[in-house]
This record gives C-alpha cells, structure tokens and sequence, in this order.
C-alpha cells in the first residue's frame, strides 16, 4: 500500500474546503465546506494511523473518532446560530449581514395576501 | 500497485471530484448531495486502509446525521430551488488560497513519502480494537467529549429558541 495516495487525496480536499469556506456567501455552503476540511483532517489522522507506529495503539482512529463527534457538534451549533440569523434577518449571506432587520416572513405574507386580493 | 492502491487511486479521484463539485455547483441541494458522495468515497478510503469502525460511524455520523441536518438547514432557510449566481463572491483570491493550502500540504506529504509501500491494513480497525483503546486509554477524553455534546445540545437548543431574537407579528385588526 502507498500511503502517499491517501495522504494526497487528504491534502486536496483541504484545499478544496478552504476555497469553499473563503468562497462561499451562504452560510450553509460555507459549514459543508468546513465538513470537507474536517474530513481532509480525519483521512490524515487515519492514514498516519496506517503508516505510523505510535506508543498507544490505534491512536490516529481514536482521534479520528473524536473530530467526528467533535464536527457533529460544529454543524449542530452552527445550523442553530444560522437558522437564529436567519430568523433575525431573512438573509443566510455572510458577507453582507444587514444592520437593520430584513423584510420579516409575516410581512412576505401580507404582502403576498395584497398581491392576491389585487387578483 | 497493488489492488488496494488502486481502489484508493479512485475513491480518491471520486472525493476530489465530488469534493470540487459541493464547492463549486451553483445549485445548493446538489452541493449537500455531492457532499454525501464525497464522504462515502472517504469511507471508502477508511475501508480501504482497514479501519472498518471509523469507516461505518463516518457513514452512520456524516452522511447519515450531519447532510441531513445540512439540508434541513438548506430547507429552513429557503434557500432557491434552482441554478443561482450570487452564491459565491470573487474566486481569485480563494482559489489561490486554496491552491495554496492544498499544494502546500500535497508537497509535504509527497516529500515525507515519497512512493514508499508498507504492509496493507491497519492492524486492529475493528470494533474491539478502536473499542479496547477507546475506554482504557482514552476514557477520559471521551468523557470530556459527551460533556461537550451535551453542552453543544443544549446551547443549539437555547441559541434556537423562537423567542430569542424574533419580532412578533402584529395582531389583525390593531
């Protein structure tokens, strides 16, 4: 087995998640791509597990293991911090958070009922 | 090149290749269902290298738990059904970034092992093994990490509450 190719494969998917989370405006995109970088980080971890002999065994699939659970938790808090955004203002784009709050879902609503009523 | 070297010669071009397309489809439920491929390829890396407990709680965790939580997410925040333009801001600077980080690390890794070969397989990836190592060597981080789950639990539930933030919709007829 040549290590190399894991390791690699590793490598460009990190580099793949950093262009998604500096590329991306939404919100939710941006989290898929951090996922994409934390798994760069887990094939690392068990690839080297492979490839190196550690003091404890299957160290690097331990700590694999840990950045799953630990990564479960980044998404869940951060879908909650996006879902609060965009509640507080209907808009999941990081990039250009408005000050004031957005036109609010029941005022989408109305105004859809005017439309409606107009018909 | 052996047989195992090949199977992972192409779940990696599949990781990269679905990998490249959750950071660059203009669609964002196809960026959550290329997401669900590129994660199983990397389960299939997982199984490849002999990791078998990893590889089954990565499709148990990731592509059964995390891309469906990503495309509530998706759906809670309306995000638009079809092919839409503005969901990137300008690409130079990110993709040399990325470039940069990705080559970088690709470059350390080839420098470190060359085309060396070692025995295929990690030697205990099974469930007794990860598990053996996981409660007599590691208890208490792992204890550690249910504290934070449970923390993480309750602060997505309290950061979530609808009455946090939320303006009230006027009553008809005021």
């Amino acid at each position: 087995m040549r290590p190399v190719i894991p390791y690699c494969v590793a490598a460009a998917l990190f580099g793949l998640g950093v262009y998604g989370v500096l590329v991306r405006r939404n919100a939710v995109l941006m989290l898929m791509a951090v996922e994409l970088m934390l798994n760069a980080v887990n094939l690392v971890l068990v690839t080297a597990d492979a490839t190196v002999r550690a003091a404890l065994p299957a160290t690097g699939q331990v700590f694999a293991l840990f950045v799953i659970v630990l990564a479960a938790a980044e998404v869940g808090v951060g879908l909650a911090i996006v879902l609060q955004l965009y509640r507080a203002r209907n808009s999941v784009v990081i990039d250009e958070v408005p000050l004031e709050p957005g036109p609010l879902d029941w005022e989408l609503d109305e105004v859809e009922e005017e439309q409606d009523s107009v018909r | 090149m052996t047989g195992v070297d090949l199977v992972m010669l192409a779940l990696g071009a599949v990781t990269v290749g679905a990998g490249a397309l959750v950071v660059g489809t203009r669609h964002v439920v196809r960026a959550g269902l290329w997401l669900v491929v590129a994660l199983g390829a990397v389960a299939g890396i997982y199984l490849a290298l002999g990791a078998e407990l990893v590889a089954w709680v990565q499709v148990l965790i990731y592509v059964g738990a995390v891309v469906v939580l990503l495309l509530f997410a998706v759906m809670l925040t309306r995000a638009p059904i079809g092919a839409s333009d503005d969901l990137d801001r300008s690409r130079w600077a990110g993709a040399l970034v990325g470039a940069g980080a990705g080559l970088g690390l690709g470059a350390l890794f080839v420098d470190a092992y060359r085309w060396t070969t070692i025995p295929a397989g990690v030697p205990g990836g099974g469930a007794d093994a990860i598990g053996a190592a996981l409660f007599t060597d590691w208890v208490l981080p792992f204890e550690v990490v249910s504290v934070l789950l449970l923390a993480a639990l309750v602060g997505a539930i309290v950061v979530s509450r609808p009455d946090v933030g939320a303006v009230p919709a006027p009553r008809k007829g005021e």
